[in-house]
């Protein structure tokens, strides 16, 4: 009977504490936090987001999205105008007029998000107060919180980390005067797609961990209750505020790398498995199908991405795990990995399994970036969309990056899919070129 | 503070770079903070260029609001200009640093920077994304062009003999509904005429150009949105006459054409100019029959919506029963184009109005914008796109204009392929029970992946809003009428595209005759007393 071995990180890797990492600031390529709307909206399904931001904040969401035709769409923008910028007492009083328009066209939201831009936290809208007082009109039908999406506090997926500490801090907890509510021993938290949850609910489950939910659930109503001893693990990088309010409710972070790859997915597992005292042969049997059948399916990809470089921009933090995966597991060389943000406590595991020589970035000035990626002259460039094309047009194979947050990437049976999403640029890029 | 689903155009500053990117030698420092890059994606996605747009942001954040943006400002300008060595420098703010106040145009002027700087005022909070851009235009061409002004008194030099006449093409920019290829098929035409083209701007223009613009005998404006305050300007200062006509559709072309020979001062053989053209012959083939005062509603910016209601009305043998537009800056000429069709027009900027008009009017083709596309999926109605706002879709590889016989062409395709083709809706108005071809289908040449709705659900769409029977006992007046059961299954028998209005019309006929009930006979009273 095989033993669970833990992750060792290789000869060439080194301590995450003494990695030196490089600081730029300049112009910044990136997305606000408002995007994060574009998937929230399909995965809390009653739930609507009205950005309280200027025309600029609309334009940017419908860019986004309007490519898709909404018959009900789920998200809208309260237009600042000029008005509002002379009181903020108005600004109040117009808001509730919005919100009421809103709720009568749409009976069926039971969930909305009031989301602040950068223009309202600029002329300082209290949103989180106009959400209490809103919610007082409104209880028990809709439920009305508060986030903020501006670009001046949130990067992309930070977005969706505001969303959800907004939504965490609903949780109801123990030893409170709560409806009697079966308490979760395991929170899983962040966004992931339908089927890798339900892929993660048998494992659980075949794994014998009996209470867990998953956060943020399909329906705004179900909410899960936290318990005395409630762990929980995050399943995306880049839920730093949603771990802190979850921390303030006494609930642990199990420390692990991220479900990405198979190696990742086994760690966070077994990290999870440890954290419940489950027996480390057990595991190995439910595992080891699973990873014998991911590998088996990477390695198709394997012969695509092996020896390959690549370089990565700075966009939704998810950049670390992945190009520990696509190193580890596929053989790709690393150049340079930006991120908008490092936590270097939540990443502590992964910067541990990354080789020393690679470079570190973060934060972003836009053009020098370019340039130092232009001439190592890389094989594979993960960027946003405003650069994707350009680097094309230059010669580069790029992927663009945001994708990555919109596809099932995570877990054993997304492994050779999310090595796929690398390998299909530079296969692409070799049909045309025949 | 207005609550806006969808918004018809971007913020002002968009206007801006849509010039800024169109242009060559321009380079446009934004006061931005992180996020606004956003805007790069238009150009980049939406109208696939193979390049950045020119535009280097400042994307500040919050921790930059307790220090010196003004100076981060001035540390951005310095770079892109020591950078990308434009030509023309333009510096503007975004809607969250016009709240800062760091006042972009002075802190430039202070860099004492060896190009022309167009400092831009662009009041986020009033003014939209068209306005930007005819601002920008409007300033550029002003501050390039103030050299050639003509002094007080003096007239233009008339053509010298023997030079051809020349015209500038003013209005196309990045990000436009089909610029592109309107351009190429105006360009064509104003060849085939014999004028020359001096300039096009912004599109293709560098800076020197627009300094040029003085030398042309008029102007050819294909979008006033975006260049009408420039051709006033060139016409005041420099004696430029300008175009009024927008060639959209087969008549408007003609008369451009003629527009153009007049200013010109020359002549042309019009009917060999036809020859291309097909969409007239297609209109009047008897395929087209069917389409005799089918009921469209439009809504666009201006300049489409006026072009397209002539088109619909005039050479698709349309009725139109919808006009609207969301650009402010010509609500007068559509108001006047509107009341030649004798309804009233829709000026508004907010989606929501425009779904109720149309939710009121029950058009059986909706010709709009990107944001009509939700309408009419939401309202099951057909439509075809005539005008920005536009997704990537609607940035198409193949050559498809608007403009010219060409553009005439396309339109007659886009516009007819939406509606169910002639036999189809010849059976379904017989037989209404077959499996396949049903109400609830859509149109089959469309494919099956687009079904409608099925059959339930559109029969419920249709079913008419009962009323409680105390409302009708009570023996006040009729604000609402019952459909008696039959009549009901009556009204489901009237083809869906139709049934909307039909259903419309007979409560209104039951209200107006204080009738309590709809019956049978009211339905039909209602059919002989408003015709089709």
């Amino acid at each position: 009977m095989n033993r669970v071995i833990p992750l060792q990180p290789t000869s060439d890797t080194c301590d995450s504490s003494d990695r030196a990492i490089l600081k730029e600031r300049g112009q910044r390529e990136v997305f606000c936090g408002l995007t994060g709307i574009i998937w929230l909206h399909r995965k809390i399904q009653d739930a609507f987001f009205l950005v309280v931001g200027s025309r600029t904040c609309a334009h940017l969401v419908q860019s986004a999205a309007g490519v898709m035709i909404f018959a009900e769409p789920r998200f809208a923008t309260a237009i600042i105008d000029d008005h509002d910028l002379a009181g903020l007492a108005d600004a109040n009083e117009e808001l509730d007029r919005v919100v009421n328009q809103l709720l009568t066209r749409r009976p069926d939201i039971k969930m909305l998000f009031l989301v602040g831009s950068c223009p309202s936290e600029v002329i300082k809208l209290d949103l989180s107060r106009a959400a209490e007082r809103l919610s007082k009109t409104y209880t028990p039908r809709v439920r009305i919180l508060n986030y903020s999406g501006s670009g001046i506090e949130t990067t992309f997926t930070q977005g969706e980390d505001a969303c959800l500490a907004a939504l965490a801090k609903e949780i109801p907890q123990h030893a409170q005067d709560h409806p009697p509510q079966e308490e979760v021993d395991l929170l899983i938290v962040g966004c992931l797609a339908d089927i890798v949850e339900d892929q993660f609910s048998r494992i659980f489950n075949e794994l014998g961990v009996e209470s867990y939910a998953f956060f943020p659930s399909r329906r705004s109503g179900d909410i899960p209750r936290l318990g005395p001893n409630t762990r929980y693990l995050l399943a995306q990088p880049f839920l730093t505020d949603t771990a802190r309010v979850l921390d303030d409710m006494g609930a642990k972070r199990i420390p692990a790398p991220f479900p990405l790859g198979v190696e990742g997915t086994e760690a966070w597992f077994a990290a999870a498995a440890k954290a419940f005292g489950i027996d480390p042969n057990h595991v190995e049997t439910v595992i080891a199908p699973k990873r014998q059948r991911a590998n088996l399916a990477l390695e198709r990809q394997r012969q695509v991405l092996n020896g390959r470089s690549i370089f990565f921009f700075p966009d939704s933090q998810l950049e670390i795990p992945l190009a520990r995966f696509l190193h580890r597991e596929l053989g790709m060389q690393l150049t340079e990995i930006g991120m908008p943000y490092i936590h270097r406590q939540h990443l502590a595991e992964e910067l541990a399994l990354l080789p020393a020589e690679v470079s570190l970035s973060e934060g972003q000035d836009v053009e020098k970036q370019l340039d130092r990626c232009r001439s190592y002259r890389p094989d594979m460039v993960v960027c946003g969309l405003g650069l994707a094309n350009p680097l094309e047009a230059e010669g580069l194979t790029t992927k663009w990056s945001i994708e990555l947050v919109f596809t099932p990437i995570q877990g054993f049976d997304q492994a050779a899919d999310l090595a796929e999403l690398f390998a299909r640029p530079l296969v692409r890029r070799t049909k045309l070129a025949a | 503070m207005k609550l806006t689903l969808w918004t018809y155009e971007g913020p002002p500053h968009i206007g801006a770079m849509r010039i800024a990117t169109a242009m060559e030698g321009v380079h446009y420092v934004l006061h931005a903070p992180q996020g606004d890059t956003y805007a790069d994606l238009l150009f980049t996605m939406i109208e696939r260029m193979n390049k950045r747009p020119p535009v280097t942001y400042t994307t500040f954040q919050a921790r930059d609001l307790g220090g010196d943006t003004a100076e981060l400002f001035k540390d951005a300008a310095r770079s892109a200009y020591a950078r990308f060595k434009p030509d023309l420098l333009m510096v503007g703010a975004s809607c969250t640093a016009e709240l800062i106040q760091d006042d972009p145009g002075g802190l430039a002027a202070a860099l004492q920077l060896s190009v022309p700087v167009l400092p831009l005022e662009l009041p986020a909070y009033q003014k939209k994304e068209n306005w930007g851009a005819a601002e920008t235009f409007y300033q550029m061409v002003r501050m390039l062009g103030k050299d050639y002004v003509l002094p007080p008194g003096e007239k233009r030099k008339p053509r010298a003999a023997g030079l051809p006449p020349s015209c500038n093409i003013l209005g196309p920019t990045a990000l436009g509904f089909r610029h592109r290829d309107d351009l190429v098929e105006i360009r064509r035409l104003l060849r085939q005429i014999g004028v020359r083209v001096n300039v096009v701007a912004p599109l293709g223009a560098k800076p020197e150009d627009i300094s040029r613009l003085h030398e042309a005998d008029f102007n050819v404006v294909l979008y006033p949105e975006v260049a009408n305050s420039a051709a006033q300007w060139l016409s005041k200062n420099f004696g430029q006459p300008s175009t009024k006509t927008i060639p959209i559709g087969f008549n408007a072309t003609r008369a451009f054409i003629e527009e153009v020979c007049a200013l010109a001062q020359i002549h042309c053989d019009i009917d060999e100019l036809t020859k291309r053209s097909r969409a007239r012959w297609y209109a009047l083939s008897v395929d087209s029959t069917y389409l005799t005062n089918k009921r469209v509603f439009i809504f666009g910016d201006a300049t489409h919506a006026i072009a397209a209601a002539k088109v619909a009305s005039q050479e698709m043998g349309f009725q139109v029963v919808g006009l609207g537009t969301y650009s402010r800056e010509l609500a007068r000429e559509v108001r006047e184009a509107a009341s030649q069709y004798g309804i009233e027009a829709l000026i508004t900027d907010d989606y929501l109005e425009v779904e109720q008009r149309i939710t009121e009017l029950q058009p059986e083709l909706i010709l709009g914008s990107q944001m009509e596309r939700h309408i009419a999926k939401r309202l099951k109605i057909p439509c075809a796109v005539i005008s920005a706002p536009i997704h990537v879709q609607d940035f198409p590889a193949r050559y498809s204009p608007q403009m010219g016989f060409e553009g005439a062409n396309v339109l007659f395709d886009t516009w007819v392929h939406p509606l169910m083709m002639g036999l189809e809706e010849h059976l379904i108005g017989m037989f209404r029970e077959d499996f396949e071809f049903h109400d609830g289908a859509a149109p089959s040449h469309l494919g099956h992946g687009h079904h409608r709705t099925s059959a339930n659900e559109a029969n419920v769409a249709s079913e008419p809003t009962p009323v409680p029977e105390v409302a009708v006992a009570n023996g006040a007046p009729v604000t609402d009428s019952v459909w008696e059961p039959e009549a009901q299954k009556e009204l489901n028998k009237i083809p869906f595209f139709v049934r909307g209005k039909a259903k419309r019309n007979t409560e209104r006929f039951a209200i107006e005759r204080g009738l309590p009930t709809i019956s049978l006979e009211t339905l039909y009273d209602a059919k002989a007393h408003f015709g089709r």
